[in-house]
């Protein structure tokens, strides 16, 4: 059970959304966007997360788009991770989303709601930020394009849209993740790589602090005319911070299957990938 | 815009094609409600996290954990739990392969795979026994009558095929 009250609005466009959002912090209140919901209410029923307003903004048509643009893939941000999977529009997102959770909780949880977790693992930003994907933002402003690579909400911004290049979406892929002991469990190491045609891109998550996407490592992954082992203890140097050492593995377990699974999707990607 | 705004809220529920009008808190999780207010306790609390699928019921023809799920969420949504399943194929099926021990997962598992079946049929898929595992992932028997939940739920889906 929860143990405090909150109201509970669901706004019916992003705009309602938004603007109701800052009425209440202007009214002192404690409001908080609501898509899935599944870490509001785990949380909250914990007593670590406690608000006093709810927008429950899964309903807002714009945030439940899903389909081509032009060029590009559109991902609403209130799509659940089994409807991102099932789309098939963009297989490495779909296999990151397959893979995150059970089949029954990805039905709850959406793709903006992981992408905005605080949860450090996030996995379904690693296909976003491989492909250079752009998020649209709101605020009272209006909407505002950020790249994946900088995207940071502040109070009251809400993630309403993921738009990814469709010829990126095809590139060749190869995805890993390593888990404790169950399927279904958060990463140790949950390694993304695609191939753009010039080289490999890595992106990474369970491995540090939060998910990333390393140029450097790529530089050392991609260097011309050297082994395979050599560059992938190269990539390794170049970590861009510690290792998470935790009750679900050590610093040094996760490193050594961060190495197993560079060595695996390496491998894997430079025969062919997807 | 919907609002629920107060101490209590009327929300309508279409549970097992009855309608009922209920006064909830927005923080009531609709396994609460459906338990304490309904009394359709074949519903089962058990980690009240999201991990153990015993709690699964079926909210607009999908798999929900209802621990997971506020009662406001579900307002004139038709929800179905394992009592709306009585007599149903699954219930039988589990009956003929003994797919349960203690039985506190077996409503979770049944309200699941309901949602597996009617998925399939909708779709005109095959469901090989990689679909039926993905899905079944998300239940826990911890008298792991696992092997036995498979085969019910296969004999079913199979069944399904050969009409």
């Amino acid at each position: 059970m929860i143990p405090f009250d909150f109201d509970y609005y669901r706004p019916d466009s992003v705009g309602q959304a938004v603007e109701l959002y800052a009425r209440l912090r202007a009214e002192g209140r404690n409001p908080i966007y609501f898509s899935g919901g599944t870490e509001i209410i785990t949380f909250g029923r914990l007593g670590q997360l406690v608000t006093d307003a709810v927008l429950d903004i899964k309903s807002i048509p714009e945030l439940g788009a899903l389909g081509r643009s032009g060029d590009h893939l559109v991902f609403g941000a209130g799509l659940t991770l089994n409807a991102v999977a099932e789309s098939g529009l963009f297989p490495l997102l779909g296999d990151v989303a397959r893979h995150t959770a059970d089949h029954t909780t990805r039905n709850k949880i959406t793709l903006g709601g992981n992408l905005c977790a605080s949860i450090p693992y996030r996995e379904t930003v690693l296909p976003f930020l491989l492909t250079d994907s752009y998020a649209v933002v709101a605020g009272r402003q209006g909407n505002a394009w950020v790249s994946m690579h900088e995207l940071r909400l502040a109070p009251g911004e809400l993630l309403v849209q993921i738009w990814t290049e469709q010829s990126a979406a095809r590139w060749p892929s190869v995805t890993i993740k390593k888990t404790k002991q169950d399927e279904v469990d958060y990463p140790l190491v949950r390694l993304a790589l695609v191939h753009d045609g010039r080289g490999v891109r890595a992106a990474f998550s369970g491995v540090c602090e939060a998910p990333f996407r390393s140029w450097d490592m790529e530089d050392a992954l991609n260097t011309p005319g050297v082994p395979l082992e050599t560059r992938i203890a190269e990539a390794l140097r170049r970590l861009p911070g510690q290792v998470i050492d935790d009750q679900l593995g050590s610093a040094d377990y996760r490193y050594y299957l961060l190495h197993h699974s560079l060595r695996e999707g390496m491998s894997a990607l430079e025969g062919g990938g997807r | 815009m919907k609002e629920f705004t107060g101490r209590r809220y009327g929300v309508r529920l279409h549970v097992n094609h009855e309608t009922h009008t209920l006064h909830v808190r927005a923080a009531d999780t609709l396994l609460h409600v459906l338990r304490d207010q309904l009394g359709l306790t074949g519903t089962k609390a058990g980690c009240e996290n999201g991990d153990c699928g015993s709690c699964t019921v079926l909210v607009n023809g999908t798999p929900l954990n209802a621990c997971l799920t506020l009662a406001v969420e579900a307002h004139e949504q038709p929800v179905t739990t394992v009592e709306g399943l009585r007599g149903s194929e699954i219930q039988k099926s589990f009956v003929e392969h003994w797919a349960f021990q203690c039985g506190f997962c077996t409503p979770g598992f049944i309200c699941n795979a309901q949602g597996l079946i009617d998925y399939v049929r909708a779709e005109h898929r095959h469901a090989d026994d990689e679909l039926i595992k993905e899905w079944l992932q998300s239940n826990l028997c911890r008298c792991t009558s696992y092997h036995e939940i498979h085969a019910a739920v296969k004999s079913v889906l199979d069944d399904g095929e050969e009409c």
